[in-house]
């Protein structure tokens, strides 16, 4: 996901927020992960807004992306410019709105936001695990935030919703603990990555293994695999946008002027905007965590689920009643992959809407105002929240 | 005139309404903006489900906590299993679809019931207008110039009485109706309802011996 970090122009916002820090799995009680191996202490990062209700029904669950955290929406302090990534949508009367839900939203394990992830300190090693961290999965992630549940005492989720990777948490915690999720929002995601969206993950993460900095993982205390990791966020800018979006941002406009200057000094607006995305990102995300979780993103398959075979299988389960929303121009999880969700779904008797958004943005569609989205998200929460 | 709870809404809606059952299961075709849907969401308290193309009113629906499939209904019915719903209800829309007997056979085998509605291109109006004017017909149930009309397969009553014994269903109520120009209001017509209906409304199932096949 971009970056669209400004405030909302309603001027409504959250308000103060601050990240809580829940640490577990501590030695010798480790969380054991799907790959088989054991991670411990865990440490997620999270924050809340609203007030929960005295039953605990009305908690909502927001997962972020790729390259989001817990910093979903308002703001840190008074002077603090920068209020959270979908601060459009959770807030005070916006779609999820804080007044009436509790909204929670953690930083994924295997994060650098303050989960615990290849950067953090290896207990055992005193110094950062690289590469000596364990591979995790979706699921993986979606373990850390159930224990998460536990420690704040909440055994059910009046809604959850995450867009792209967000989503794919949604789908496994529907699947993982279907007793504790009533509704769930799957926004412009999938229930498996197709071989484009792995395709385009692998050139991004060679592109920080090619980085000589990046040393097998172990530059925590050296130079950072700083170019690697801007081209890496790059490749992931283009599949964010669509070719509509571009040709009204940029189309072939030059930076300066309207003459070439025949070198590679990035003169179309577009080489401009992505290295200025690049070179943002690597200030605050780090190489080894990019490598993790895309690849926790490729390995997701929610039809390989307890070795069933089909996306129909996948969701026998699944209890929650479902709204997926997918967006026109999004091609880096086109809309058959919902509508082949929603069909998986319906054949597994679920109580199912589907809504494909005109949008020309790309996938980044999910994280810009749209009215319509607020609309559904509000509309469809609420009738949940009616029925209870 | 006859009266229904809900006034407000369309009259062959009401008719619809009238037939069915509290608490069963309905899926609605081509549901437009979820009116008849959420009328029996909460006042016979169906479980229901629509389908419906257009996004703005897929989301108005939605937005009204209604389950709604934004999707075509011809392929949307191919992913429910036999009988799934205890009615599946197409209203005004079979005189839009491109292939009726495919749909109606997938609707037949869906659902345990199917109410089916159309406007009765029969009626003496239409009849008159193509008679006197020479012109192709607009009437208020079928508005539209012959350039701009989604309606391709308009059929009178007896047409689908007829296509009832061809396919081979049956049809197990039939309202023939005249309604007033904004059809909010209207009157059961028994005598030469071909010619006097602007409406047909069935409610139709496979005949016993067509069952499993």
């Amino acid at each position: 996901m971009s970056e669209y970090i400004r405030h909302d122009p309603s001027g409504r916002s959250a308000g103060r927020v601050e990240k809580n820090y829940f640490t577990f799995a501590e030695p010798p009680n480790e969380m054991i992960l799907d790959s088989g191996r054991r991670l411990g202490p865990i440490t997620i990062a999270y924050e809340t807004l609203g007030t929960l209700n005295a039953d605990k029904s009305n908690v909502i669950l927001v997962f972020h992306a790729l390259t989001g955290d817990s910093h979903v929406a308002g703001t840190y302090s008074d002077n603090d410019d920068k209020p959270g990534w979908w601060d459009n949508m959770v807030g005070p009367g916006k779609g999820i709105d804080t007044d009436k839900y509790f909204v929670i939203c953690s930083n994924v394990l295997g994060g650098c936001m303050g989960s615990t992830g290849p950067a953090s300190i290896d207990p055992a090693a005193g110094k950062p695990y690289g590469l000596n961290f364990p591979m995790v999965t979706i699921a993986d992630m979606v373990r850390a935030q159930k224990a998460l549940m536990d420690q704040l005492g909440i055994e059910r989720i009046l809604a959850m919703t995450g867009g792209s990777m967000g989503g794919m948490q949604v789908l496994q915690w529907c699947v993982q603990y279907p007793k504790m999720v009533l509704s769930a929002i799957p926004l412009a995601t999938t229930t498996r990555h197709s071989a484009l969206a792995i395709a385009f993950n692998e050139v991004a993460r060679q592109a920080i293994i090619a980085d000589p900095n990046w040393n097998n993982g172990n530059y925590y205390e050296n130079d950072k695999p700083n170019l690697g990791l801007s081209v890496a966020r790059m490749i992931g800018h283009i599949t964010y946008l669509s070719d509509e979006a571009m040709r009204s941002k940029f189309g072939r406009r030059l930076q300066t002027g309207e003459n070439f200057s025949f070198n590679f000094e990035g003169e179309f607006q577009v080489e401009s905007y992505l290295r200025h995305q690049g070179a943002k990102f690597v200030e605050r995300f780090d190489a080894n965590s990019f490598l993790y979780v895309t690849k926790a993103a490729d390995y997701f398959d929610l039809t390989r689920q307890n070795e069933q075979a089909s996306a129909a299988d996948a969701f026998s389960n699944a209890a929650a009643r479902f709204m997926v929303i997918s967006f026109t121009s999004d091609w880096l999880y086109p809309t058959y992959q919902s509508r082949d969700m929603v069909k998986a779904m319906k054949k597994n008797g679920l109580d199912v809407s589907f809504c494909e958004i005109e949008a020309q943005w790309g996938h980044d569609a999910f994280l810009l105002p749209n009215q319509r989205l607020s609309t559904l998200i509000s509309g469809f929460i609420d009738s949940v929240y009616e029925r209870l | 005139m006859k009266g229904f709870d809900n006034q407000t809404m369309r009259y062959d809606l009401q008719i619809i309404a009238s037939w069915i059952q509290p608490g069963s299961k309905v899926i609605g075709l081509g549901c437009g903006e979820g009116e008849l849907l959420q009328y029996l969401k909460e006042q016979k308290q169906v479980a229901e489900t629509g389908v419906e193309v257009i996004e703005s009113r897929v989301a108005a629906c939605i937005s009204k906590g209604l389950t709604v499939i934004q999707g075509d209904i011809n392929e949307e019915v191919a992913d429910y299993g036999d009988a799934t719903f205890d009615y599946v209800i197409l209203s005004q829309t079979l005189q839009q679809v491109y292939d009726p007997l495919a749909l109606i056979r997938s609707m037949l085998r869906i659902g345990k019931k199917v109410i089916v509605s159309f406007p009765n291109f029969g009626h003496w109006f239409v009849r008159f207008q193509l008679l006197y004017t020479g012109h192709a017909p607009i009437t208020p149930q079928l508005p539209y110039q012959w350039y701009e009309t989604p309606n391709i397969r308009v059929l009178s009553i007896r047409d689908f009485r007829k296509f009832a014994r061809e396919v081979g269903f049956s049809i197990l109520k039939e309202a023939t109706i005249n309604t007033d120009r904004q059809d909010k209001t209207g009157n059961y017509i028994s005598f030469m309802p071909n010619l006097r209906a602007t409406y047909g409304i069935y409610l139709i199932s496979q005949k016993p011996e067509n069952l499993g096949s």
